[in-house]
């Protein structure tokens, strides 16, 4: 046998070839399987997720229990953006203290604003809080789109996946019926749910509730109930002793019956109000993926009716 | 000298074509020739482009004539909404960042933070003394940190713009600017790379391309007060950034930018106090005892500064980050004959973070960063005895042994530094902070030496000498645009001794504020 260092140098050579050439296949026929969708936060994730019909990869960038207003720019992302082929966004401004740099750094020029990978959710709908008259920051951090934690409501949930659907279907030619079929049976289940949701939520029609931030309006606006108003005396404020003494009296001659917090509130100055103003404290999942029974779109907005009902069941 | 060095050129141009003069004549017919081509080239182009024209002229009368047709052939989503719920978002709201253009055409954001301390310090010699930070606190009573404006865009498709112009007042009361950085960025090249070019931050660290409302505390740590300078390590140049394909984010850094000018400190920064600078030194000897050499521009490719950094994260957990870098300095300095002396600086960095998987603002976290940094220094051969009549004369080192002016010899100096420092974000809006600094270095045999200056015996380098300080401070956070700070030094510097200083910082944010990095 010939082993002459030169040969074998050679076939290692051609077999190195080989390999790198297998292994390019490979890799291109699994980029070509699916999108990889990046989602700035956890409820546009699951949107993608209900309409990707098992064709797309889906990260989210925020954790389903961490306020997404202030991410940490882990230097992660900018890779994980870096191979986006999707990148989307709540559009309303609320990832503007974290995304941008990461963005700049990921080199992926599709997803810069504007970008022809970058999809904007809220393309279309119409927002609540759209400030009218003169606003300036001595009133807190007042988003000029609208507040932007629209996908609390289903029915604009159901809009804003059509505006994914389309991305999808724009990027992955090949797969776009699949898109829009699953857009299709997303929104059918929907519209099943909806009655449903709003039967069990109808007796409580009008009760007063109070949350800590701006963040449950578009869920209390869909299902009849009263939001009074907010513990922080503005947005992004913190309240002080002096506006949580003013605030107990009002809230209790209203008769607020419930105060809603999200996950990542500290709970001690809520319950305290609670407390002393007659109302209940609940804390619920402002984002699906929190709770192993709220992972998906459907069952975390189940799970958002159900608690806001039990909660509102007892005297 | 540069006025002789043109007219050494120009003279050198000029005779230059006298031999050309024979040619003269068929150059004259090629010019000729060629602008005939052009000339040809032209009226082809400007043919091609008419019956271009015509063209386009009869398809859009062809189209004019020709019935409407059914755009919609694609169905359109069932969608609740209507054309008329939609938001109107070309409206420009005064929530808007200020900016020039409306919200859908943002040509440039403005931001504008003011940054101020009010304090004081048992220390006589604050600026360039206890504090070397150009931004740091500079006097008993009031200093303004900075007034700095900020301007940022794309600028066209293929480039990002900034601009940071700071405005302050020195303890003299004296009104300065600076222009921190100013530079264009490429947002669509290839292989994920990047360029920046400009006047620019060098990526050097952790602590030095940052600006001082970035900052976990009021002041520059020492390390980069002493080895990168009192503004940072910031030039005009540019530098290429690489995204590698790794399993994890590393970036690589390649820097160049000019050796010479006030902010290139350990290399080729004149004197300080010179040039109106207003940022004081802390001696009036020069560095390393030597006058600096600094009269020539950029002569070879190595009187530029050299920058690679590589820095590489990962998640330890969900909740915790690690970032690793390393960064050098390479280039020529201002303590030898031309060229011939040289700094290297050699920078590791380490940040470390934690997030609570249910931060609120980003509350609470902790951040753990530290620095280390090394420098060696070579300084040249001196001749003290610059009037050359063997005698010291006024401003003329001594050397005490021999009663004569000091010659200095050639060597290589040492030194290095650290700071770490630790933040907890323990409420929201709430940091407490400890950092520690600390200064250290070999011995210089210039130091070990029976010198005096002006009568008074010189011992070692006060710019090397050894020193630490740790620092305390608590930060409140209003809202994430204003900012409250108290902090409280100790300084132990060597042959100095001990000072005590209080800082209360007070900062606001109008405008554009760019978002939070890692």
């Amino acid at each position: 046998m010939n082993f002459h260092p030169l040969n074998r140098g050679r076939r290692l050579l051609r077999a190195g070839a080989a390999a790198a050439l297998a292994l390019g296949l490979f890799t291109a026929a699994v980029a070509r399987a699916e999108l990889n969708v990046v989602a700035t936060m956890p409820d546009l994730g699951a949107l993608a997720e209900a309409v990707g019909a098992g064709k797309v990869k889906v990260t989210s960038l925020a954790r389903p229990t961490e306020d997404a207003h202030f991410v940490t720019a882990k230097p992660s992302f900018i890779r994980v953006l870096n191979r986006a082929d999707v990148l989307i966004e709540g559009g309303a401004e609320l990832e503007v203290g974290w995304l941008p740099p990461l963005v700049e750094g990921a080199r992926n020029r599709e997803i810069i604003p504007g970008g022809s990978r970058r999809v904007d959710a809220s393309k279309g709908l119409q927002l609540l809080d759209v400030p009218t008259g003169p606003v300036d920051r001595s009133q807190g951090h007042v988003h000029a789109a609208g507040n932007a934690h629209y996908l609390l409501d289903p029915v604009r949930a159901g809009e804003s996946a059509g505006n994914i659907t389309e991305a999808f279907a724009r990027l992955d030619p090949a797969n776009a019926a699949a898109y829009r079929a699953a857009l299709e049976s997303f929104r059918a289940e929907l519209a099943k749910k909806l009655p449903a949701w709003e039967a069990r939520l109808k007796p409580f029609a009008g009760a007063k509730v109070v949350t800590y931030h701006k963040s449950f309006d578009y869920l209390l606006d869909r299902f009849g109930l009263e939001f009074v108003g907010t513990i922080e005396p503005k947005p992004g404020v913190e309240p002080s002793p002096t506006h949580i003494n003013a605030l107990v009296p009002q809230l209790r001659e209203q008769g607020v019956r419930l105060i809603l917090i999200e996950e990542h509130r500290p709970t001690k100055t809520p319950q305290y109000v609670a407390e002393k103003a007659g109302a209940k404290l609940i804390v619920l999942p402002h984002f699906p993926g929190s709770h192993r029974a709220s992972e998906t779109y459907l069952e975390w907005m189940d799970h958002l009716v159900i608690e806001l009902a039990d909660a509102l069941k007892q005297p | 000298m540069k006025s002789k060095t043109m007219l050494g050129v120009s003279s050198a141009l000029c005779l230059g074509t006298l031999p050309l003069a024979a040619q003269e004549a068929t150059d004259l017919e090629q010019l000729k020739k060629q602008l005939q081509d052009m000339q040809n080239k032209f009226e082809q182009t400007v043919r091609d482009q008419r019956e271009q024209i015509e063209a386009l002229e009869q398809q859009i009368e062809g189209l004019k004539q020709a019935p409407v047709p059914a755009t919609n052939n694609a169905p359109v989503s069932a969608t609740p909404a209507a054309v008329a719920d939609t938001v109107d978002d070309s409206r420009w709201k005064l929530t808007d960042p200020i900016r020039i253009g409306d919200r859908r055409n943002a040509y440039m954001d403005i931001g504008l933070v003011g940054s101020f301390v009010a304090g004081g310090s048992t220390a006589d010699d604050i600026a360039g003394g206890t504090q070397l930070g150009g931004h740091d606190p500079n006097q008993n009573g009031f200093t303004v940190q900075g007034i700095e404006a900020n301007f940022t865009g794309a600028v066209d498709p293929y480039f990002r713009g900034t601009a940071n112009l700071l405005f302050a007042i020195d303890g003299e009361g004296e009104t300065f600017t600076e222009v921190e950085e100013a530079w264009l960025e490429t947002v669509s090249l290839p292989w994920n790379l990047k360029v920046r070019a400009g006047q620019l931050f060098t990526e050097f660290g952790r602590h030095n391309p940052t600006h001082v409302h970035s900052w976990d505390f009021v002041d520059t740590p020492l390390v980069n007060g002493r080895f990168l300078g009192a503004d940072g390590l910031r030039n005009p140049g540019g530098f290429v950034s690489w995204l590698a394909p790794t399993p994890f984010y590393s970036e690589l850094f390649l820097g160049i930018q000019n050796s010479h000018g006030v902010t290139a400190a350990s290399f080729r920064a004149p004197e300080e106090g010179e040039e109106g600078h207003h940022h004081g030194g802390g001696s009036e000897v020069p560095f390393a005892y030597r006058h600096p050499d600094n009269d020539r521009g950029l002569n070879t490719v190595s009187d530029l500064l050299f920058t690679p950094r590589y820095v590489l994260s990962f998640d330890l957990t969900d909740t915790q980050t690690l970032l690793l870098g390393g960064s050098a300095a390479f280039g020529p300095n201002n303590v030898g004959a031309a060229g011939d002396t040289r700094t290297e600086i050699y920078g590791a960095d380490l940040t470390w973070k934690w997030t609570s998987p249910k931060q609120t603002g980003g509350f609470p976290f902790v951040k753990w960063q530290s620095e280390v940094m090394w420098r060696n220094t070579d300084v040249g051969a001196f001749d003290w005895d610059e009037d050359g009549d063997g005698l010291v004369g006024d401003e003329e080192i001594a050397d005490l042994d021999t009663g004569l002016p000091a010659l200095m010899a050639a060597e290589t100096l040492h030194d290095f530094g650290f700071y770490t420092q630790i933040v907890y974000g323990f409420r929201p809006g709430w940091t407490f902070g400890v950092r520690y600094d600390w200064l250290d270095r070999d011995d210089g045999a210039y130091e070990m030496r029976n010198l005096a200056f002006e009568g008074e015996a010189l011992g070692r380098d006060p710019l090397r000498n050894a020193r630490w300080r740790v620092s305390p401070a608590l930060t409140w956070y209003p809202t994430e645009f204003s900012k409250l700070r108290l902090q409280y030094n100790h300084d132990d510097r060597r042959d100095i001794g001990v000072d005590h200083s209080v800082w209360l910082q007070f900062e606001f944010i109008l405008g554009a504020h760019a978002a939070h990095k890692f």
